[in-house]
C-alpha cells in the first residue's frame, strides 16, 4: 500500500515504508510488506537485523518514526487492530505462580473476553495446546514444551484472524517442536493468517508459503522458498567432494577447477548434475582418490547465508 | 583454587550494583541517619518536655514556681495557647482547657497549681486539707509525666529555699520547746538575708537558677492523673501496631509492586499492553490490589492486637477503617513509585530497604517520635509512618472523633495521589516507544 492508496480492510497486514530510529541507530529503514489472508509469512533475519523492532511495530509496542502498519486496515496501535492480532512473544510471558487455566483466564480478560466467550476460549486453548489434563497445574511445574504451548495459547485466546509467532520453538525438544508445528498447521487450516519468525530454516521451509529476509533494517529478499533459491542460485547446485590427499594438494587441485576448500571439503558449483562426471574424471586423471561425494541443492539456509553473509552478528 | 573462587566472588560483586549498594552504601547511610536521629540525645540538646502550666492561685509563691518551671531547660512550659496569625491572644489555660489540650495531644503533660497553694507552698510532713499540685498526663508518653514531676520537686527546692527554712524552723521550735529571743532575732536576720538572695536570683534569671538546680526532693504534694489512657488496658499497643504495621506494609507493598518489574522482564508486560489494556488501567489495577493487600495486613495486625493484647478495636471501627484505607493507599502508591523508578528487582530492593528503614526510623516506627528532639519530630512529618501513627493514636488512644482525622487522612491520601501520578509518569518508559 502507498500513502495515496486507501486502506484495504481485507488485507490482514499492510506495512508501508516503516522507519524507526533509536538515537543514531536506524533499526528499520523503510520496510514495506503485505501479507494476504490465510498466508503464512516467514520472517527471517540475523540478530540485530531489525526484525524485533518490526514485530513490535506490528503489535503496536513501537511507534514508527514514519510509515504505517495496518491490521485489516486499522492502525496497529488501535483497539480494533489489537482485537484482530494475536501475538506470541518469544519470552515465556506467563504468570508462573498461576495455573494454565488461570493464565488463560487473565489474558482472556486482558483481551476483553467475558462470560461464555471467555470460558469457550479457555477450553479451545487448552485443547489446541493439548493441555486439558494440565489445566489446573501451576505453570512453574509444567515442562518447557508445555509452557511453550501455553505461551502460544495465551496469545490466541481471543481467536484472532492474524497470528504473530515469534520464535515459538526456542528451547523445546523435537517432540514438542513437532507438536507446535501441528498447532500452527491447525491454525492455518482454521483460516488464520500467520507471521512466523524463526532462526530454524527448516521450520520456515515446512510451515511458510512465503518468506521475507530482513537485514540492516530492510527486506533484502522476499518470495517462496523456490523463488528465493532461484533468485540467489539460479539452477546451480553444490558438489561437495572429500579427497584422500594432503590439504595443500587438495586445495590447489580444487582452486584450479573453480572450487573452494572449506574444512577439508571441496565445494564446486555446478549447473547440471551431469557436471559431476567431469569432476570425477579429472580426479581420476590426476591420481586423486575421491572418498565421498554429495550433490547438494541450495536450500533456504544457503540463500540466507548467501544474502546475509557468514560474519558473526550481535 | 580458593584464590579463583575468591576472585570470582569479588568480580561478581563488582558488577552487581544492587549488592554493592547493600553492602557498602546502605550501612553507611543507616549509620548516618541513626547518628543524626539519636546522636543529640546524649548531648546537651536533650529533647524538652512540653508542659502546660495552669496557675489557679495567682500568689507570689505560685508565680515564683511558674517562673522556676519556665527556667528549666528540660521543660518547654506554656501558660496559654499559642496565638494564631491575625487572631487575638487566647486566654491562659484553665484546668479544663489544659486537660483538653493534653487529651488532644497538644502536650503530654499539664501542671495545675491549685488556689491556696501560696499560703503553704511546701511541706515537710503530711498536711491535712492541703490541695496537691495536679499533674495531668498522657500515658502514651510515659517519660513526660515522670520528668515533669521530678522537675517540679527540683524547682520547689530552688524557688522556695526561704519557705523551707521557715517551715524547718517552725518544726524545730515545736520539737525543742521554743526559741530564746536572741535565737529568734538571729534566725529572723538570716531568713531576711535568704529572702534578699532569692529576690536577687529571681532578678538574675535562668543562669543562676540552672547553676543552683542540682538538688531534688519531695517537698510539693502532687497528684498524678492519666487523663487520656486512664481506662486503657494496654496503653501502647495501638502505637506499636501502627508503627510496626506501617513499616512492614511498605516492605509488602514494595515487594508486591515489584511484580511489575518481573512482568517487564518476562515479557508479560509487553503482552498485556499489546492487548486491550492501557498503562493507566494496569497501574490502577495493581494499586487497587496493593491497597487491599495492605488493608488486610493492617487489619490482621490490629485483630491480633485485640485478641492477644486487649486492643480495643471493635469500639473504634470507623476510625480504624478510615485510617487503614488512607494508610494503605499511601503505602501502595509508594510501592508503585519504587517499582516504576527501578530498572531491576535488585535495584528496587536496595532502594526500598534504604527508604523504608529511613522513613521508619524518622517516622516513629522504630522509636517514638516524642522522645526525639523537636527538629527531628518535624522532620519525621515527612514520612507516612508519622502521619499514620498520629492518626491511629488519635483513634485508639485519644478516642477522637473520625473528623479529627482529617489532617492525617488529607496528607496520606494527597501524598499517595501525588506519588501515584509520579509513578505513572515514570511508567511511560514501558509504553510504546
Amino acid at each position: 500500500m502507498t500513502a495515496t492508496s486507501p486502506a484495504n480492510i481485507s488485507i490482514p497486514l499492510q506495512i508501508d515504508s516503516v522507519v524507526k530510529r533509536f538515537d543514531e541507530v536506524t533499526a528499520v529503514a523503510g520496510i514495506s510488506l503485505e501479507v494476504h489472508e490465510r498466508a503464512c509469512l516467514g520472517l527471517l533475519g540475523p540478530n540485530g537485523a531489525g526484525k524485533t523492532t518490526l514485530i513490535r511495530s506490528i503489535v503496536g509496542r513501537v511507534r514508527p518514526d514514519s510509515g504505517s502498519v495496518l491490521i485489516f486496515g486499522q492502525p496497529a496501535s488501535s483497539l480494533a487492530a489489537r482485537k484482530e492480532l494475536g501475538w506470541v512473544p518469544q519470552e515465556l510471558a506467563l504468570y508462573p505462580l498461576l495455573t494454565s487455566r488461570e493464565n488463560l483466564d487473565a489474558f482472556g480478560h486482558y483481551q476483553g473476553l467475558r462470560g461464555k466467550a471467555l470460558r469457550e476460549g479457555i477450553q479451545w486453548c487448552l485443547e489446541w495446546a493439548s493441555l486439558a489434563d494440565r489445566a489446573d497445574s501451576v505453570v512453574k511445574t509444567l515442562s518447557g514444551g508445555m509452557r511453550r504451548r501455553l505461551n502460544m495459547a495465551a496469545g490466541l485466546i481471543h481467536r484472532p484472524r492474524i497470528v504473530l509467532l515469534d520464535e515459538p520453538t526456542v528451547g523445546v525438544d523435537p517432540q514438542s517442536r513437532n507438536h507446535i508445528f501441528e498447532m500452527v498447521e491447525a491454525l492455518r487450516a482454521a483460516g488464520a493468517t500467520v507471521i512466523y519468525t524463526t532462526h530454524y530454516m527448516e521450520e520456515a521451509e515446512r510451515l511458510c508459503d512465503s518468506i521475507a529476509i530482513v537485514d540492516h533494517g530492510r527486506i533484502i529478499a522476499q518470495g517462496s522458498k523456490d523463488d528465493l533459491v532461484a533468485q540467489s542460485f539460479g539452477t546451480r547446485s553444490d558438489v561437495l567432494m572429500r579427497l584422500a590427499a594432503a590439504a595443500p594438494v587438495s586445495a590447489a587441485w580444487t582452486e584450479a577447477r573453480g572450487g573452494t576448500l572449506q574444512d577439508g571439503v571441496a565445494h564446486f558449483p555446478v549447473d547440471r548434475p551431469s557436471d559431476i562426471a567431469s569432476l570425477l574424471e579429472a580426479a581420476a586423471r590426476d591420481g586423486l582418490d575421491v572418498v565421498d561425494l554429495v550433490l547438494r541443492r541450495p536450500n533456504l539456509e544457503s540463500v540466507f547465508l548467501q544474502l546475509t553473509g557468514r560474519d558473526l552478528r550481535q | 583454587m580458593i584464590a579463583t573462587i575468591v576472585r570470582n566472588g569479588f568480580l561478581a560483586l563488582r558488577r552487581d550494583r544492587g549488592a554493592l549498594v547493600l553492602a557498602f552504601v546502605v550501612p553507611l547511610a543507616f549509620f548516618s541517619i541513626f547518628a543524626i536521629i539519636f546522636g543529640p540525645m546524649s548531648t546537651n540538646s536533650t529533647p524538652r518536655v512540653h508542659v502546660l502550666v495552669v496557675d489557679e492561685d495567682h500568689s507570689a509563691a505560685s508565680s515564683r514556681l511558674v517562673r522556676g518551671l519556665h527556667r528549666e531547660r528540660a521543660l518547654a512550659c506554656d501558660t496559654r495557647p499559642e496565638a494564631k496569625a491575625g487572631e487575638p491572644q487566647p486566654p491562659d489555660y484553665t484546668a479544663a482547657t489544659a486537660e483538653a489540650a493534653v487529651k488532644s495531644g497538644t502536650a503530654p503533660v499539664a501542671l495545675v497549681i491549685p488556689a491556696g497553694f501560696g499560703a503553704n507552698p511546701i511541706s515537710l510532713a503530711p498536711a491535712p486539707g492541703r490541695k496537691p499540685i495536679r499533674i495531668l498526663h498522657d500515658s502514651s508518653n510515659p517519660v513526660a509525666a515522670q520528668m515533669a514531676a521530678g522537675m517540679l520537686q527540683k524547682v520547689a527546692m530552688t524557688s522556695f529555699s526561704t519557705s523551707m527554712a521557715d517551715v524547718g524552723m517552725r518544726y524545730f521550735a515545736l520539737a525543742s520547746g521554743g526559741l530564746t529571743p536572741q535565737q529568734r532575732q538571729n534566725l529572723d536576720s538570716s531568713l531576711a538575708r535568704m529572702h534578699d538572695l532569692e529576690a536577687r536570683r529571681d532578678a538574675q534569671g535562668d543562669g543562676a537558677a540552672a547553676a543552683s538546680s542540682e538538688n531534688s526532693g519531695g517537698l510539693l504534694p502532687v497528684e498524678m492523673r492519666d487523663v487520656v489512657g486512664e481506662n486503657k488496658k494496654s496503653p501502647m499497643i495501638a502505637f506499636y501496631a501502627a508503627g510496626i504495621g506501617v513499616m512492614f506494609l511498605m516492605f509488602t507493598a514494595s515487594g508486591a509492586a515489584g511484580s511489575l518489574l518481573e512482568e517487564a522482564e518476562s515479557g508479560a508486560l509487553d503482552r498485556i499492553l499489546s492487548a486491550r489494556v492501557g498503562m493507566t488501567t494496569l497501574l490502577a489495577g495493581k494499586l487497587t490490589y496493593l491497597v487491599l493487600l495492605a488493608s488486610c495486613q493492617l487489619t490482621l495486625m490490629f485483630l491480633w492486637g485485640a485478641a492477644v493484647f486487649h486492643l480495643d478495636l471493635f469500639t473504634h471501627l470507623p476510625g480504624f477503617f478510615v485510617m487503614t484505607v488512607a494508610t494503605s493507599f499511601a503505602v501502595a502508591a509508594f510501592g508503585m513509585l519504587l517499582a516504576s523508578i527501578s530498572h531491576t528487582r535488585a535495584q528496587q530492593a536496595s532502594i526500598a530497604t534504604l527508604l523504608i528503614l529511613t522513613m521508619s526510623a524518622l517516622g516513629g516506627s522504630m522509636f517514638p517520635r516524642f522522645l526525639m528532639t523537636a527538629t527531628m519530630q518535624k522532620v519525621g512529618l515527612l514520612t507516612f509512618n508519622a502521619w499514620a501513627i498520629d492518626g491511629y493514636t488519635k483513634v485508639f488512644w485519644r478516642d477522637e472523633p473520625v473528623w479529627h482525622l482529617l489532617p492525617q487522612v488529607a496528607v496520606l491520601v494527597g501524598a499517595g495521589a501525588l506519588i501515584f501520578l509520579i509513578a505513572r509518569r515514570f511508567a511511560r518508559r514501558w509504553e510504546s516507544v
